[in-house]
């Protein structure tokens, strides 16, 4: 099953149950300091480099998330 | 909202460690509550919990169910407010949790070091590939080349052919002696030596070289290709995915900021598992990396020793002699070669959140030093990351953590004064 989520406002689907780091796939989320593009790294909670905002709450570890119908994602670029 | 929330035996971690202890506790009658960050149970090796997890974990899954252990999923511990109490957040609220005893089943990190290139979209973990796609990731026909070190390679190969994606090949730093050491003293270990096996199986004509370790990753904005060392020659692959990692590293800020002793970056503890502080527990791979048959055993050990059935705890501590051994094994064979510590070039970033290059890292002594001159390890991941590559690159021990164990929320650091002016 599907659900659909907004990333940056435009519709995307993804499979029910997987998580939103996984959903972006790949996809920067994030600049750095110095203006990088940064994107999943340790797929684990760890690195801190998923983050976006989820539903209006900035910095969010997407691979700690499951998405949802709904979901609003907004990257941090 | 403020609440406060009791229990006999807090356990951190629901991997398999966790909730052996919580199996285990239960059946004893203590009322236990079971804490993880994740969004399910199950840890690294059964991420995507009961639904997804092997035929060999579904018992341990349903004596979990049938347990009356009260699970938090989606929590993390932020902070440590007082003794007896840990401070749980989700995305949305903050909760006191009191607690009688505790047992740390943190579980295991990878070890990422720099190599230039590493920091472009498309660079993951190893294993961090691998939970990525245990999390949904779609990898089909995608080009995928796997780095770094230790039997996980081939356990993160496995999980993304099965999943649909080409493996180039898979690049392991240990030279041919040290593999041959390690198969040979696996005959020892029937179980890990059938695992093995399988694996070697399920990776048929997927190239496995020895010797061999990433040059640098390449591309723009994002992840274009790889260049290899592989043995005696270099080679560039075009690729979509590059998974690297150097083996597993114990998570001990819990336990460091609860000052338990650590030795050799993990948790201390004695025959009953028990750390250098009375009535906590530290189990799996936060004592040191020795996979998931030792996790399971020590997590018995400790909810049984925890909930003072000290006997049978004490009966089951022998057999731990024997994963401590592969665990030995483990740590020896896939003993990192120099050439991975001196693969960053002076413009690679070696702190990944504040930007800082090898290149000014090289002029310090110290973690002290080089934090206060350039915020290493200053950042959102507080030196998870980049601690272990300073301590690979430039000898430097323990970024010194000090709480919060996270980034928290400010009004989350408030909760447990709110919860005693409005007690519930
Ligand atoms: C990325 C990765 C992939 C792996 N894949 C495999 C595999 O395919 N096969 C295999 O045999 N082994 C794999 N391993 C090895 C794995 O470490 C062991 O097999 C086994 O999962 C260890 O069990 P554990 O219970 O000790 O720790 P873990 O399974 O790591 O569980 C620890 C849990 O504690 C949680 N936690 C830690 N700190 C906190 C905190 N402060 N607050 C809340 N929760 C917290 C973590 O989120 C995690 O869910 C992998 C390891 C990693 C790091
Ligand atoms: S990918 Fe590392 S924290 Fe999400």
């Amino acid at each position: 099953m599907k659900v659909q989520l907004f990333i940056d406002g435009q519709a995307h689907l993804a499979t029910l149950g997987s998580n939103l780091a996984a959903a972006l796939a790949g996809l920067p989320g994030r600049c750095s300091v110095s203006g990088q593009p940064r994107a999943a790294l340790c797929g684990m909670g760890v690195c801190f480099e998923c983050r976006v905002t989820i539903d209006g709450q900035p910095h969010q570890r997407a691979c700690q998330r499951v998405v949802y119908e709904g979901m609003e994602v907004a990257r941090e670029l | 909202m403020s609440s406060e929330l009791h229990t006999d035996i807090a356990i951190i971690g629901a991997g398999p460690a966790g909730i052996a202890a919580a199996i285990a506790a239960c059946a004893q009658g203590a009322h236990v509550t079971l804490v993880d960050d994740n969004p399910r149970p199950g840890g690294q090796i059964w991420r995507g919990g009961p639904s997804q997890a092997p035929a060999s974990a579904s018992s341990t899954f349903r004596q979990l169910a049938d347990s009356q252990a009260r699970l938090l999923s989606g929590f993390r511990v932020a902070a440590i407010p007082a003794p007896g109490q840990l401070l749980l957040e989700d995305p949305h609220r903050a909760q006191v949790l009191r607690y009688g005893k505790l047992i740390i089943a943190s579980g295991a990190r990878e070890r990422l070091l720099p190599f230039p290139g590493w920091t472009l979209p498309g660079v993951t973990g190893a294993g961090g590939l691998q939970a990525l796609v245990k999390g949904g990731l779609d990898v089909r026909d995608q080009h995928i080349v796997l780095a770094g070190t230790g039997p996980l390679l081939l356990a993160s190969a496995a999980t993304l052919r099965a999943a649909g994606a080409q493996v180039l090949l898979i690049a392991e730093q240990a030279p041919w002696s040290q593999l041959a050491r390690f198969g040979w003293a696996l005959k020892a270990y029937p179980a890990k030596l059938a695992q093995a096996a399988s694996l070697a199986w399920q990776l048929g004509g997927v190239p496995y070289h020895h010797a061999s370790h990433v040059l640098a990753a390449l591309g723009q904005t994002r992840l274009e290709g790889v260049q290899l060392q592989l043995g005696a020659r270099t080679l560039t692959l075009p690729c979509d995915w590059l998974g690297v990692g150097y083996g597993l590293l114990p998570n001990t800020e819990l336990l460091r900021a609860l000052h338990c002793q650590i030795s050799q970056g993990a948790a201390e503890v004695d025959a009953l598992m028990q750390t250098s502080q009375a009535g906590i527990y530290a189990v799996g791979e936060a004592t040191g990396i020795g996979g998931v048959d030792k996790a399971l055993l020590e997590g018995r050990i400790a909810g049984l020793a925890a909930t003072g059935a000290a006997a049978a705890a004490q009966a089951l501590a022998p057999k731990r002699k024997r994963q401590l051994a592969f665990a030995a094994l483990l740590d020896k064979h896939f003993a990192l070669q120099p050439a991975i510590t001196q693969l960053a070039q002076p413009d690679t970033l070696v702190c990944r959140c504040e930007d800082v290059s090898h290149a000014s890292l090289q002029l310090f002594d110290s973690w002290r030093e080089a934090k206060l001159q350039t915020r290493c390890g200053m950042g959102a991941c507080q030196g998870r990351i980049c601690g272990a590559a300073c301590e690979s690159l430039y000898g430097w021990q323990g970024s010194g953590d000090r709480p919060p164990l996270l980034p928290t929320r400010l009004g989350s650091l408030l909760e447990p004064t709110l919860a005693k002016a409005n007690p519930t």
